[in-house]
């Protein structure tokens, strides 16, 4: 069912709050162990939060999301419910507060049923930096689901919730929807509170909804937008009807196509797009080409700009005021125990491996006589990339190309290799080094042989800053004339 | 480093140098594994060498217009109770955050 579904038939009585929260916390028990897409499910908490919103239907007779269970990717904070950032470092933390995003959702009705694995602390392209393991592609479960919000991307995969959250910090919302074949949307920098998001990289990261329709991913943005007093980054402007823009037309929208980016990738990848073009010219769109000529550096750039962030940002592990710290007598650890062993230790022992190489690449960047080299210079290089998009869009509405350059390799043959790990994020780091809004919608499968290993590809749709209507415009548009959203895994049992 | 166009590599010494500034305590075979991946990450992100960046502004947010003002007002905040209470090492009664020994 979508978010529409569920909340029309709740708001009408037709199904109980309690009914759909029951029929989603089966699946998850079902399928989970399989998927490994939850890190904390709260059961409990969300059955006495369905009868709740069941006893006292009036209240909620109104509410955007009325008895929608959510998924809430476990590095956005949820008082009172553990929220690791999958790291070892906040296995136990229970934060006393709750996102902002948690208490619009939870505000609009919806029902909280857990916490979903993720990269840990937002670090990653395949979910394998996880504490936890790795989360499955639904799609096929020796691959990769895409990262960091892949159990997210893989609970709506496969319908263990309808609407998850996730981040973005480098493409973690859009390449795992693009990769679990569902719908993931990362807002303009500003348009939703990161108030309680867990920071990896505060310049970039941003909060948004991963959905099978994208009119569920309208739906939601209405209810995530907005300023908020604790985010002093939040922005101020007016939050439209998003949904009221899903009108289906897109005669004389001008879609953007960086042509000689794209050369060299995965070639059912290639042909999918294409096809997706097919289809919203089709509908009175114009395709044309346009000039990014910065973009080919975008993914170094983020890697300087971001590893940057994260060794600040992670600078507050040190095991003092929360989470986990290092025991003065662990073992092989002898030997004087003062404030800087423990810190070294407690981080030694909290942090996972990817964590630890960004520190080091951040800390190393911004060090005296390195910073101008390579801090400064991505910086530079920033204004450039976004300059390349202004450009752009005093020409086009949008910017079409894939999310991903490959649909979703198999777990482990990248792991070995930072470089190749951060060449999957080629097309995505862009959108949050300008700030702008971009959308993943299916639009294919692979066809190898053999059929059971079809997997998703997704189209990536870039749009204005503040902008999302025209995204979800298009990307609904689009989402109109196809199948692909309605498909299911084959791991979910036919009924 | 720089006149060269490519990055000389890293040292374990400098590795280990990188690991104290970041309070990361690192054993024998990280430093040897970080080494080498740092080394290779930064020879990949050397192409940003390659830009012109001849007077181009740096970017450090994209947040076009920052909130205005607000009055100082005092709000209510986390207890002490609850500031405490995720803490590995907390003197509860006192209401303190307890490390191990700084000074003597």
């Amino acid at each position: 069912m979508t978010i529409r579904e569920v909340r029309d038939a709740v708001r009408s009585g037709a199904r109980s709050a309690a009914e759909v929260c029951g029929d989603v916390l089966a699946r998850i028990e079902t399928l989970n162990p399989q998927l490994n897409a939850f890190n904390t499910v709260v059961a409990d908490r969300a059955m006495a939060r369905a009868e709740e919103i069941d006893r006292d239907r009036d209240r909620w007779r109104h509410a955007p999301l009325a008895g929608v269970p959510v998924a809430v990717k476990d590095n956005l904070c949820t008082r009172g419910v553990r929220t690791t950032a999958s790291s070892r470092m906040l296995e136990h933390y229970v934060p006393p507060y709750d996102a902002t995003v948690v208490a619009r959702l939870e505000g609009a009705g919806a029902v909280i049923v857990g916490k979903t694995n993720c990269d840990e602390f937002a670090m990653g392209s395949s979910n394998e930096n996880s504490a936890f393991g790795p989360v499955r592609n639904p799609w096929a479960l020796d691959r990769i689901p895409g990262g960091t919000s892949g159990g997210s991307a893989a609970a709506v995969a496969a319908r263990l919730a309808p609407l998850a959250l996730g981040s973005d910090t480098g493409g973690s919302i859009r390449q795992p929807a693009a990769l679990c074949g569902v719908v993931g949307l990362k807002p303009t920098y500003g348009r939703v509170s990161r108030y309680g998001l867990i920071a990896h990289a505060s310049s970039l990261d941003q909060v948004g909804p991963l959905s099978s329709t994208v009119h569920d991913a309208a739906l939601t943005l209405g209810v995530l937008a907005g300023a908020d007093p604790c985010d002093a980054t939040s922005a101020a402007e007016a939050v439209p009807d998003y949904t009221a823009a899903l009108t289906g037309d897109v005669r004389g929208t001008r879609i953007g196509v960086p042509r000689a980016l794209l050369e060299g990738i995965d070639a059912e990848v290639s042909r999918a797009i294409d096809a997706a073009l097919e289809v919203l010219k089709a509908r009175g769109a114009a395709v044309v080409d346009i000039d990014l000529p910065h973009a080919k550096y975008a993914t170094p750039v983020y890697y300087l700009v971001s590893t940057a962030e994260a060794s600040s940002n992670l600078a507050r592990y040190d095991g003092v005021r929360y989470g986990f710290r290092a025991p003065a007598d662990g073992p092989g650890k002898a030997g004087h125990y003062d404030l800087r062993a423990m810190y070294s230790r407690t981080r030694a022992q909290g942090f996972g491996p990817e964590v630890k190489r960004r520190i080091m690449l951040g800390t190393y960047v911004l060090s005296a006589g390195y910073y101008d080299a390579y801090y400064l210079k991505a910086q530079q290089a920033r204004t450039l990339i976004l300059r390349d998009y202004d450009r752009a869009f005093a020409d086009v509405d949008v910017v079409a190309m894939p999310t991903s350059p490959t649909p979703a390799v198999r777990l482990g043959e990248r792991v070995s290799d930072p470089v190749q790990m951060y060449l999957m994020d080629i097309f995505t780091v862009s959108a949050n080094l300008s700030g702008l809004p971009a959308i993943s919608v299916p639009c294919g499968f692979t066809r190898a042989a053999p059929a059971a290993t079809d997997l998703p590809i997704g189209m990536q749709l870039m749009g204005r800053r503040f902008d999302e209507a025209t995204l979800l415009r298009v990307a609904d548009a689009y989402e109109r004339d196809t199948e692909w959203s309605k498909q299911l895994p084959p791991l979910i049992p036919s009924r | 480093m720089l006149a060269s166009g490519m990055p000389a590599g890293f040292t374990r010494d400098q590795i280990a140098n990188i690991a104290a500034l970041a309070n990361l305590e690192l054993d024998a075979s990280e430093t040897d594994l970080f080494t080498r991946q740092l080394g290779d990450i930064l020879a990949y992100a050397e192409v940003v060498q390659q830009i012109d960046t001849t007077g181009v502004p740096p970017t450090a947010s994209v947040v076009a217009r920052h909130a205005a003002d607000r009055p100082d007002e005092i709000l209510p905040s986390l207890d002490r109770d609850e500031a405490l209470a995720g803490a590995p090492d907390a003197a509860l009664d006192a209401g303190f955050f307890r490390v191990p020994r700084v000074i003597g």
